[in-house]
């Protein structure tokens, strides 16, 4: 069918800033890519290039099959964004806002409120659906702007780092609403800081920083890449630290981090951990907790690029807000 | 998830949004900022009620000692309040339009298959909705107080009419100052400290030979002055062609400053 979204040599400067800087990557028709990096890496410029609300200063993208620049007003029937900053109106009622969009999209006013009780139905915001958008927790908030880009029934969907701000439970509820989504058939680009996320639902990802690709793949292959898992223990008494250090070390091959009473170290392989605990046990070492978490954003940026994942203060097109 | 089917069949995209569809949206939008003022008392109150405390105030508190005696104040200044108000009114394209773009709003209006000056001529338009009830509404007010039309339904049609076409060509100041402003709260503050003294260092409240020769020089050419003029001759009679015509020009020569230069940095920062 069509052709998903392709970049090809994506760049944008704001002023001194460069923040993107020769970017490529490929969503395929159905499948939801990830792109993934810290604050400040260029995804949200990249996913605004994308949505036809900034120009590339060169490179070129289309999606669909059509080109972003050349033939915008076609790209905008396919897209639906939802993020950061593609926002509803606070003012409005829930119903009222999806009422808005129907209409621009040139629906009837029947049939876009009947889209519109469709989507807060399927969004669980029909209690909520006459009360301003203003009064939403900030779970109902993200579920309405992405409501508010499903209107149009979009074949393409951008979700722009949907889940930041959202307590765990509001998070794993959308994800499977945009699991839903993709089962529909829609292609999704994500932008997320979050490699958990990017893991639970993209089939691509593409890890982005200081405006450049600096890995893609599945995300079983960058976890392979990257070093998978992390063995975090807790000793009961603080008293048995250095041996733990000691014995989790020797296991591991690595040099074990120690923050409080709380050592933890990267594992290539999952057979350590029975070992590191039998180890643990005959020595009469009682333990608070054990656990394998999975390799953080910080530390798929330091085996990728050597340097931890910079917090920089804010995407350039955030600092400029008021003198854009 | 049954009811999210997320594609459907692609249907055939058309090329370029039309004219017809771009008036579609614009009422569109129009009506959204209508609505927004149902749900927002206090701006509902900011262009209705506060104009009538202003009348109030005007005719009762100052209208005995400015000119002798209230009603006679009345049919002098409720144009002068009607222009004052018009120009508050204008205001709030440019905080709605900030808020739209601090908030987002206007990212996800951008990236819908509209027409791009949509958002634009929607909330101009719903503008002259509002100024209309205003008008009306302070009208109204001043009857039942007992100011009286001197001239004819031609007349008072008339002075609606210009205040209109006044209040398009200054809402492309607001324009501008809703795009420049950090938030809406500033496009308010610039609305306080640089209208006030425009509208009341002019003959809007008080006749021009009571003030100070300097000051006489200015409120002479001041729109708000002509303006003011024009919607008296129209409303309660006396001298029309002279000050309309001022007052049109004036309208044409703010558009024409103000229009390309709203336009301009709209355009950079979106």
């Amino acid at each position: 069918m069509t052709a998903g979204i392709q970049a090809e040599g994506l760049v944008k400067r704001f002023g001194e800033t460069t923040a993107l800087n020769g970017v490529d990557f490929v969503a395929r028709p159905g499948t939801v890519l990830g792109l993934l990096g810290p604050n400040g890496a260029g995804k949200t410029t990249a996913v605004r290039i994308l949505a036809t609300l900034l120009q590339p200063d060169s490179g070129r993208a289309t999606v669909g099959g059509y080109d972003i620049v050349h033939a915008a007003h076609r790209v905008r029937q396919l897209i639906g964004l939802t993020g950061q900053y593609a926002s509803v109106d606070e003012t409005l009622t829930g119903a009222e806002n999806l009422l808005l969009i129907g209409r621009l999209l040139g629906m009837p006013r029947a049939d876009a409120k009947r889209r519109a009780r469709e989507l807060l139905a399927d969004f669980q915001l029909h209690a909520a659906g006459d009360r301003a958008a203003k009064t939403y927790s900030g779970g109902m908030r993200r579920r309405l702007d992405l409501a508010a880009s499903l209107v149009g029934r979009p074949q393409i969907l951008y979700l722009d780092e949907p889940t930041t701000g959202l307590d765990p439970r509001a998070r794993t509820e959308l994800w499977g609403l945009i699991r839903g989504l993709v089962a529909g058939g829609a292609t999704v680009l994500l932008t997320t800081q979050y490699l958990d996320e990017a893991d639970q639902l993209a089939d691509d990802i593409v890890v982005i920083d200081h405006g450049r690709v600096i890995a893609t793949g599945t995300p079983a292959e960058l976890k392979a890449k990257t070093g998978a898992q992390n063995l975090a223990v807790r000793p009961v008494d603080a008293a048995d630290l250095s041996l733990v250090v000691s014995v989790v070390g020797d296991l591991t091959h690595a040099v074990p981090e120690v923050s409080g009473q709380l050592v933890t170290a990267p594992i290539a392989d999952p057979a350590v951990v029975p070992a590191v605990v039998r180890r643990l046990d005959d020595a009469g070492v009682l333990l608070a907790g054990l656990e394998l978490r999975g390799a953080s954003l910080n530390e798929v940026f330091l085996t990728l690029t050597g340097h931890p994942a910079e917090e920089l203060d804010k995407e350039p097109e955030e600092v400029g807000e008021g003198a854009r | 998830m049954t009811a999210i089917p997320a594609t459907t069949t692609p249907p055939a995209l058309s090329p370029r949004v039309s004219p017809a569809e771009g008036v579609r949206q614009t009422l569109t939008l129009a009506w959204r900022t209508i609505v927004q003022v149902r749900h927002n008392p206090w701006e509902l109150g900011d262009f209705s009620i506060q104009p009538i405390m202003f009348v109030l105030l005007f005719t009762y508190v100052f209208g005995g000692a400015i000119a002798g005696s209230t009603g006679e104040y009345l049919t002098f200044a409720l144009p002068g309040i009607i222009v004052m108000n018009m120009l508050f009114v204008t205001m709030y394209v440019g905080t709605g339009l900030n808020t739209d773009l601090t908030k987002g709003v206007f990212d996800r209006l951008r990236s819908l298959p509209i027409a791009r000056w949509a958002p634009l001529a929607g909330r101009i338009m719903a503008d002259q909705v509002k100024q209309a009830w205003s008008i009306a509404l302070l009208l109204t007010v001043g009857a039942i107080l007992g100011f009286r039309i001197g001239t004819s339904v031609m007349g008072l049609i008339g002075a609606v009419a210009l205040l209109l076409f006044f209040a398009l060509a200054f809402s492309w100041v607001s324009v501008l100052v809703g795009v420049i402003a950090k938030d809406p709260e500033h496009v308010q503050i610039f609305g306080f400290t640089a209208l006030f003294p425009v509208t009341f260092v002019s003959n809007a409240f008080v006749e021009t030979d009571t003030m100070p020769g300097w000051l006489q020089a200015w409120v002479k050419i001041n729109p708000v002055t002509k303006l003011s003029d024009a919607t008296r001759g129209l409303l309660v009679g006396g001298p029309v062609a002279e000050p309309l015509m001022a007052s049109i020009m004036w309208a044409l020569v703010i558009a024409g400053v103000f229009a390309p230069l709203a336009v301009w940095v709209f355009k950079r920062r979106v």
